[in-house]
Order: C-alpha cells, then sequence, then structure tokens
C-alpha cells in the first residue's frame, strides 16, 4: 500500500510540473460523470492522473451525498496548457471546467486577464478556515479563488550518509557537501530565490527588485560547486538520494517520508528558515454558468474535516489552520510542520518571468 | 485539358512521396516557423504577430556558447560513434551469414531502447554505490569506488551508444558489397592488413563514412535527456534549451526560434561537409 501511494505521489508531481506542454496542443478529455442522475452538475477540473483519481474516490462521491450536485471530473494539464484553453473557450462564452484547481503562476496570469469569475464571499464561510494566502484577491478585495491542496518542499538527506539530520538550509552552502546536492533545475519549481532570500537575506522581500534577485542569484551561485544533479525528474533524484549516491537535496516532504517509512535511508527535514510551501487553487471560470454550484463545492472543500481527508488520503498538507484538523502528530507531520512556510514568490515569475527565467538558464548552465 | 489529365496521371506515383513530403513535413515545418515570428503572451501561449524578437535574443553569448556545446558534443560523439562502427563493421561484413544476423539483430536491438533507458541505465553504471566502480575495486583497479558520472566522458559515452548503431546501419550494405579481391589485392601486392584496411578500404567508403557521420550527428543534435542525465549543466546541449522554453516556460515562440535556428546551422554544416566531400572526389 505504501509502496502504490508512493508511486502515485510520483507521478502525480511529475505531472504538475511536465504536463503543461502535451496539453496546449491535446485537448484532455476523459471526463467521468458520477451520480448523473442529479439535477444539479457541476464540471471540476483537478490535475489529471494521481489528483484525479484520488477526487473521484475520497472526495467527489461525499461531496455530491452531502450537496446533491453531481460531479463531473475533468482531468486537466496543469498550469497554462489549462489556463489557454480556459481562455480560449472563455472568449467563446464556454467553460470546461467550472471550477478548476490551478497552479499558482497560472492562477495569477489568470487573474491578470480577469479569467475568474468575482465570487461572493457570504457564500463562502469556510473560507475563512484559511490563512490568508490561501484567499485570493482582485485589486478591489473580490475573492477569487481559494487554496485547494499544498504540499511542502524541504530538505532531505540519505540518513547513511548524514547520521544527523542538517537544521538549515545552509547546509546547502556548506563546503563540506561539495558535489553532493541535488536541486530542481527551474526558478519556478525549486524556488530557490525564495530559499536563498529567507535564508540569507532575511525574507523574499529583496526578490522585490531585479538587483534584489540578482545579488540572490549571487548568493545561490556559491552554492553551485556542491550540487551534483539538477534535475527536472523527480525519480532521477530520488533513486539516487536513496542510494546515497547525491546524499542530500531539496525534495517532497511527503514522498520523502513515505519512502523512509518503506525502509530507505532517507529524511525529509524541516529547516529552521522553513519548508517551501506550494499549492494549487480553486478558481472558477468566468465563463461557468454554475456560480452558486460553483462556491458551495469550494466552500466544501475548505471544510477541515474534508481538508483532514486530504492529508490522510492524498498527502497533501492541509490549507486550513492546523488547529481546525483533528489530525494527530504524526499524521501533521508526515505532510506538515508548524515552522512558518517559506512562501513562494509567485508575483515575481508571474512579472518578470522571461527577464527571469533567462537569467536563471544563464545562472545554472553559465 | 486532357493533356493535363493525362499528365497527372502519369505522375500518380510521384504524387505519393509529394503529399508525405508535404503532410509530415512542410506543414509542420511552416507551422513552426511561423510560430517562431509569433509573439509571446501573457496570459496565453502566443498571439500570431510578425516579430524578430525572438531570434534577437537568441543571439547573445550565452546561448552562443550553448550552440557551440551542442554542435561540438555532437561531432565528437559522431566521429566516435563511426571510428567505432567502421572497423566493427568491416569485421561483421567479414563474418558468415549467420554471425552477421546475430550481430545485427543484437544491434537493431540497442535502437529499441528509448534515450530515457540509455540514459538511466549508464547513470546506474556509472554510479558510485552500483556502477562499474565497484568491479574496479574488486579486481583491485581502485581503492575506493567513485561515481563517474555526471561527466562529459559519460555524456559522450552516452550519446556514443545512441549513434553507434545507426553509424553501422549506414555503413553496413557498403562494407557488405565491397568486393573482398580488393583488399586481397593488396595484400597480394604486399601491403599489411592495416594498411590495405586504412590505404584502399576507408578511400572507398568515403561517402558512405560522410553519410554515417552526418547521420549520427544531426541524430545526436536532438538528444535532450543524456545531457540531462549524464552532463553537468554546462553541457546542457541546446534541445535542452528548447525543451525546458517548450515545456516548463511555456515559450513556444522562443523554442520555436531555436529550433529553427539549430535546424539552419546544422543543415549548413552538412552542405558544407557534403560539398567539401564531393569537392575531393
Amino acid at each position: 500500500m505504501k509502496n502504490t501511494l508512493k508511486s502515485t505521489s510520483i507521478n502525480r508531481r511529475s505531472f504538475i510540473t511536465r504536463s503543461a506542454a502535451a496539453g496546449g496542443l491535446l485537448a484532455i478529455g476523459a471526463p467521468s460523470i458520477l451520480r448523473a442522475q442529479a439535477d444539479r452538475t457541476l464540471k471540476v477540473g483537478t490535475y489529471g492522473g494521481y489528483f484525479q483519481d484520488s477526487f473521484n474516490e475520497h472526495i467527489f462521491p461525499e461531496f455530491t451525498a452531502a450537496t446533491g450536485i453531481a460531479v463531473e471530473s475533468i482531468g486537466e494539464p496543469t498550469g497554462e496548457a489549462w489556463l489557454v484553453q480556459l481562455l480560449t473557450a472563455a472568449r467563446a462564452g464556454q467553460a470546461p471546467a467550472d471550477v478548476s484547481m490551478m497552479a499558482q503562476v497560472a492562477r495569477l496570469k489568470g487573474e491578470k486577464a480577469k479569467l475568474w469569475a468575482p465570487l461572493d464571499e457570504a457564500a463562502l464561510p469556510n473560507a475563512a478556515n484559511l490563512p490568508d494566502h490561501f484567499v485570493h484577491r482582485y485589486d478591489d478585495g473580490t475573492v477569487n479563488g481559494l487554496g485547494a491542496v499544498a504540499w511542502y518542499i524541504t530538505l532531505v538527506t540519505n540518513t547513511d550518509v548524514y547520521a544527523d539530520a542538517p537544521t538549515s538550509w545552509k547546509a546547502l552552502w556548506d563546503p563540506a557537501n561539495a558535489d553532493r546536492l541535488g536541486l530542481l533545475a527551474l526558478a519556478t519549481n525549486s524556488f530557490l530565490l525564495e530559499i536563498t532570500a529567507t535564508t540569507w537575506f532575511g525574507g523574499t522581500q529583496i526578490l522585490d527588485t531585479e538587483e534584489g534577485i540578482l545579488q540572490v542569484m549571487d548568493k545561490l551561485a556559491e552554492a553551485k560547486p556542491n550540487v551534483r544533479l539538477w534535475y527536472r525528474d523527480e525519480g532521477q533524484f530520488q533513486q539516487a538520494l536513496e542510494t546515497g549516491e547525491i546524499p542530500m537535496g531539496q525534495y517532497y516532504h511527503d514522498v520523502t517520508g513515505l519512502a523512509a517509512s518503506s525502509g530507505k535511508p532517507v529524511r525529509s527535514t524541516f529547516p529552521a528558515e522553513g519548508g517551501v510551501l506550494d499549492s494549487g487553487s480553486w478558481c472558477v471560470s468566468k465563463a461557468s454558468d454554475k456560480i452558486t454550484e460553483s462556491q458551495e463545492f469550494m466552500n466544501y472543500m475548505c471544510q477541515p474535516d474534508v481538508q483532514t481527508k486530504l492529508s490522510r488520503f492524498v498527502g497533501t498538507a492541509p490549507t486550513v489552520r492546523r488547529e481546525l484538523t483533528d489530525l494527530t502528530d504524526d499524521e501533521y507531520s508526515a505532510v506538515a510542520s508548524a515552522i512558518d512556510p517559506i512562501l513562494p514568490r509567485y508575483d515575481v515569475y508571474s512579472d518578470r518571468e522571461d527577464w527571469l527565467n533567462q537569467k536563471w538558464s544563464e545562472f545554472v548552465a553559465g | 485539358m486532357t493533356t493535363l489529365t493525362a499528365r497527372l496521371k502519369g505522375h500518380r506515383g510521384a504524387a505519393y512521396p509529394l503529399v508525405m513530403l508535404v503532410v509530415f513535413f512542410v506543414v509542420p515545418f511552416v507551422i513552426m516557423l511561423s510560430v517562431s515570428f509569433f509573439s509571446r503572451d501573457d496570459g496565453a501561449f502566443f498571439q500570431p504577430a510578425f516579430e524578430l524578437s525572438n531570434y534577437s535574443r537568441f543571439i547573445s553569448p550565452f546561448f552562443g556558447k550553448v550552440l557551440l556545446t551542442s554542435l561540438t558534443l555532437s561531432a565528437a560523439a559522431a566521429i566516435i560513434s563511426v571510428s567505432v562502427a567502421v572497423p566493427f563493421t568491416y569485421f561483421v561484413t567479414r563474418m558468415r551469414a549467420r554471425w552477421q544476423s546475430v550481430m545485427l539483430v543484437f544491434l537493431l536491438s540497442v535502437l529499441s531502447l528509448s534515450e530515457v533507458i540509455i540514459g538511466f541505465a549508464w547513470s546506474t553504471l556509472l554510479s558510485k554505490t552500483a556502477g562499474i566502480g565497484n568491479l574496479f575495486v574488486a579486481i583491485g583497479l581502485m581503492e575506493t569506488s567513485q561515481s563517474f558520472t555526471p561527466s562529459l566522458g559519460a555524456l559522450l559515452l552516452g550519446l556514443t551508444y545512441l549513434g553507434l548503431p545507426y553509424a553501422v546501419l549506414v555503413l553496413y550494405p557498403a562494407l557488405s558489397r565491397l568486393d573482398p579481391e580488393i583488399p586481397e589485392a593488396a595484400r597480394m601486392l604486399g601491403a599489411s592488413p592495416i594498411r590495405s584496411f586504412f590505404n584502399v578500404v576507408m578511400p572507398m567508403m568515403r561517402n558512405t563514412i560522410t553519410g554515417a557521420l552526418i547521420l549520427v550527428f544531426v541524430f545526436t543534435l536532438g538528444a535532450y535527456l543524456l545531457p540531462q542525465v549524464l552532463g553537468r549543466p554546462q553541457h546542457w546541449t541546446l534541445s535542452v534549451h528548447i525543451t525546458d522554453q517548450a515545456i516548463f516556460q511555456s515559450n513556444l515562440p522562443f523554442a520555436a526560434a531555436m529550433a529553427i535556428f539549430l535546424m539552419l546551422v546544422s543543415l549548413a554544416l552538412v552542405g558544407i561537409s557534403t560539398l567539401l566531400g564531393r569537392a575531393r572526389t
């Protein structure tokens, strides 16, 4: 069971990071209608694969039972491919899905394009369970999205090579770790700029300006001699971490925990500066004529017991505050931590996209 | 009118390759070419437009270096592959027919492996924990096992492995058609086997060898996974950067512009080498 969950978790994230391109050219389909006999229906888009399967199994049937709204589950490519499909469809007055789970940069781009339907806060009382960073608003304060699922990227080590767990992200800069690190290869999925800024510059505010970003890159460059592998494929790093070939790096907290519990010599540590909290959010296409049902769905998803269920069965960190859940300490630490998270600066990636990508390519490969 | 139909009828056979070429090559190429001039859109993928910014972004010292890396790596892989393939194929063609088919089937089966499998297999084989380093320790060549990847050598090894079967397949027909009496005549005139191979067989094979070099060169230019798995970031080829732009940054116009540029440069190089080959013969 653990093993199946482990491999599916990997599929989930690989999907998140890689599916964008294919989806841009191919419409993603295969909707499965659950309980179609109900009168009220709602098309819900989730990342295809692991997330969609988990939601079909653990979440949608109970939602339908609780509200009488039948869910048509749509598997979506993540990121911008789905955003493009939603945008194009909305121009024609169509909504391929009413509610969609969106990666944060894509969500921000949709926000800029005013793609998301403004929502009625009064219909979303459970949004109060979420921290502010999971309640997304237009400039005028109108809600346009709510946090859906979240997960952490942490500092991971091989326990055979490192008897003691590292305590700080500063370990990435330690000359003793020369040629021993595996880091994610892209600015937009590694969040190394945020990690560096928080560790050495007291927070991510320095990323507000281009000069600041370059200063952070210079600091990160000092860690480059320690990097053995810049990975895009998770399987590549996980295997190397488990064998001790590459004994330290950044990786997903939940997947590392599952590997550890199946006997692999690995551990995930929340450094003192915090783990990186990445997430997906629910947004409603403005072309949808099911705003009421969409709000009901989003409100339902923000209930502590639904979030608890997601943590237990899907392995995501709860988007609601911990004290609202009945997760045991073990269950909670399997998916999250009490240390304040490092929040990715998605706005920077969205505002300075090409400039940042160019600088990042030059930084890594230069 | 009747003459036109008659003429068309006569060319019906030629229409088939023409249609295939248009549908599967010209149309996709024109789409890519147009996308390379499109404007990148903030909210969406791209907007139809005509701008040169994608190309001007590419013309920079950084991408110049990346392009040079790609070309050098592929050229090196082509030279190594063909250098290994020529004697290999020559000896295979001198084997008995049954052994020849065994060898060729074995090589063809290598073609069924994807770049992913080849990359991960080599990275395991060259690793510290599970790789040949342990073998070297066991037979006393090394004190402690070490990792040979990621490195330039590992990457070249992977690319050569990828290109070798193609080189052999190009060389095999020509070498097997080579009249055995020719090198034998050279031997009878007093040339050593090595000398007859280099002075008689090789010059006769010049065009085929050029063809094999070009094929491996062009084929390995497209490798985007091996450089990530077996190489360090400074060995990431243009294909890796194209993949990053197309898949991860959703910047299809820029990816298309880079792909066009890569194609033009490799076409030019292939053209030059063909011309040089022709001039010599």
